[in-house]
């Protein structure tokens, strides 16, 4: 209980500077809206026969998820503990008798609640301008996949912060390594206009994965419980293989 | 004798080939404000590093609050208060709820408000961390270390690139922290701070300690002579009339001036002297000075040999 107590105390803190930073509110909230609408804008509303008919928009609204969630949690967590780490933030907590692991599960439970809330908003937002339906019997298949994708993301936002040197180089890193998945895995552009090798190719990692697994737990029409296991498998090798290098390379202080 | 609260012995670490530390001997006692001192690079950061548990020793006994810092445990930790020579904090956060913040690792912390007062921040309590300027960031810091209400603080350069009013107050804060029965172990470059504030003041030079005393009797100052100097007009009765040994004539500033120097290890009888023959020859004698060696003069004789 007092683990809970420690945890939630550091998470209120951590969504208090979340909010606080206009950087992040425009990057993790805003954009994804506004990528939203911009590709709604210029690909239009055509149905996409290869995928069973259904509206580009509709297509976007668990592609858009996806970005959201990737950003709140692994491109967020990976910036943001670089930036406390090269600030000297971590090593000064470490000197106080706060368990180590709280720092992290603080920003962590933030990652989660934002990618959350923003599931909500992405859903809302292709409800509202492009009457995108809202998969309310799907909820549970997309909270699933919100849980695991959510977690591991984390975890490979924590292992990138390895192979990140300094704050300055943070967003380079996550935004080299984000933006040709999201290109490859059909995120900004729809999938139908990607040759299949490619589309293999973005299999091999979790950002393709885990649109997979958003598309088909928010598929319209599927009746039951429509979960792409092997997909969430993917994602959550990903993640395994991304805790494991995390828990071996995470530094709490900046290189001397 | 009651037990210190800090003992290091033989104490060693190094990087790579570089000996940081070669053997330092330390005791703190309770109730001390401590300074160690000495050049860039000569061990300081790292033996308070290894003392706050931060980094790990090669050889050597030590003991923190009767733990060894190498296994810091969450109750000990409760007992210290560390401020790094980095100035750290979450530039969001406003000056009371930075200390919120710190105040909820703590299982029996100080009244947050108490804490801002302590450190004079009350005017700036909603203040964002990040507009402060940086004696008041600094303190910030230093209040951040006291929120815990340990019975050890650790303040590495507390006042570097501080303006001297600021130091002035951050003088204030630390010796205020003395009435609170806290142990202080700090590092400075600034011997002003260590004669100010400190019991007891170590000098580290290469890894080792060259000298641990108070500031009044550190490297035999006590002993060391009074140097004495006065000017008088070129051309009258020469000062060397006096009868003083060892007495130094130079040219003054200017042509009509000579500056006279000697040290003395009797400066009262001296000075009885050199005055009653000033006023005999009715001269007077232009910026006397008698000037004690002070802690920087001694800490620069033991660090340059």
């Amino acid at each position: 209980m007092t683990s809970i107590r420690l945890a939630l105390h550091e998470f209120r803190f951590s969504q208090k500077i979340f909010w606080r930073n206009p950087g992040s509110v425009f990057f993790t909230v805003l954009l994804p809206v506004l990528f939203l609408v911009i590709f709604g804008t210029i690909f239009g509303n055509d149905p996409i026969d290869t995928l069973g008919g259904i509206p580009t928009t509709t297509y976007y609204v668990p592609a858009i998820v996806t970005l959201a969630v990737v950003s709140a949690t692994m491109v967020s967590l990976a910036v943001n503990l670089t930036t406390a780490r090269e600030a000297g933030l971590l090593k000064r907590g470490r000197g106080t008798p706060q368990p180590s692991w709280v720092f992290i599960a603080g920003r962590v439970g933030n990652a989660v609640v934002v990618s959350a809330l923003m599931v909500v908003v992405v859903t809302l937002v292709g409800k509202l301008l492009y009457g995108a339906p809202v998969p309310w019997r799907h909820a549970p298949e997309i909270a699933l996949t919100l849980v695991i994708g959510a977690a591991s993301f984390c975890c490979l936002g924590v292992a990138l912060t390895a192979i990140i040197p300094s704050r300055e180089a943070a967003p380079a890193i996550t935004n080299v390594i984000t933006l040709p998945l999201y290109f490859l895995s059909g995120v900004f552009i729809p999938e139908n206009e990607i040759p299949d090798g490619v589309l293999a190719f973005a299999g091999l990692f979790p950002v393709r994965n885990f649109f997979e697994a958003f598309f088909t737990a928010y598929g319209s029409d599927t009746t039951g419980f429509s979960v792409e296991w092997l997909s969430l498998l993917a994602v959550a090798a990903w993640g395994l293989a991304g805790l494991v290098l995390a828990v071996r390379f995470f530094r709490w202080t900046p290189k001397p | 004798m009651p037990e210190p609260v800090i003992s290091i012995e033989g104490l060693h670490k190094s990087y790579g080939d570089v000996e940081a530390v070669r053997g330092v001997d330390l005791r703190v006692e309770a109730g001390e404000i401590f300074a160690v001192v000495g050049p860039n690079g000569a061990g300081k950061t790292t033996t308070l590093e290894i003392l706050e548990g931060y980094l790990d020793r090669d050889a050597g006994r030590v003991e923190v609050l009767g733990t060894d810092p190498a296994e810091p445990t969450r109750a000990w930790r409760e007992r210290i208060g560390i401020v790094l020579q980095e100035t750290a904090l979450e530039t969001l956060l406003s000056v009371r709820e930075s200390l919120e913040l710190y105040a909820g690792y703590y299982s029996a912390p100080r009244p947050v408000d108490e804490v801002i007062d302590l450190v004079g921040l009350a005017g700036e309590a909603n203040r964002r961390a990040g507009r402060l300027s940086g004696g008041q960031k600094r303190r910030l810091d230093v209040g951040l270390a006291l929120v815990g209400d340990p019975d050890l603080l650790f303040l590495d350069e507390p006042t570097t690139g501080f303006d001297p009013s600021a130091r002035r107050q951050a003088w204030q804060m630390v010796a205020g922290l003395r009435d609170l029965g806290k142990t202080v172990l700090l590092t400075t470059h600034y011997m002003e701070e260590a004669q100010f504030l400190a019991d007891r003041v170590a000098v580290i030079n290469h890894g080792v300690v060259v000298a641990d005393d108070t500031p009044e009797r550190l490297g035999d100052r006590g002993n060391l002579p009074t140097r004495i100097s006065f000017q008088v007009p070129s051309g009258g009765p020469s000062p060397e009339e006096a009868g003083i040994e060892g007495i130094t004539i130079e040219p003054g500033s200017h042509d009509e001036i000579l500056k006279a120097t000697f040290e003395s290890s009797s400066p009262t009888a001296d000075l009885a002297r050199l005055t009653s023959w000033a006023v005999e020859a009715g001269i007077e004698l232009e910026s006397l000075e008698a000037r004690r060696p002070t802690l920087e003069d001694v800490y620069l004789d033991l660090t340059n040999r």
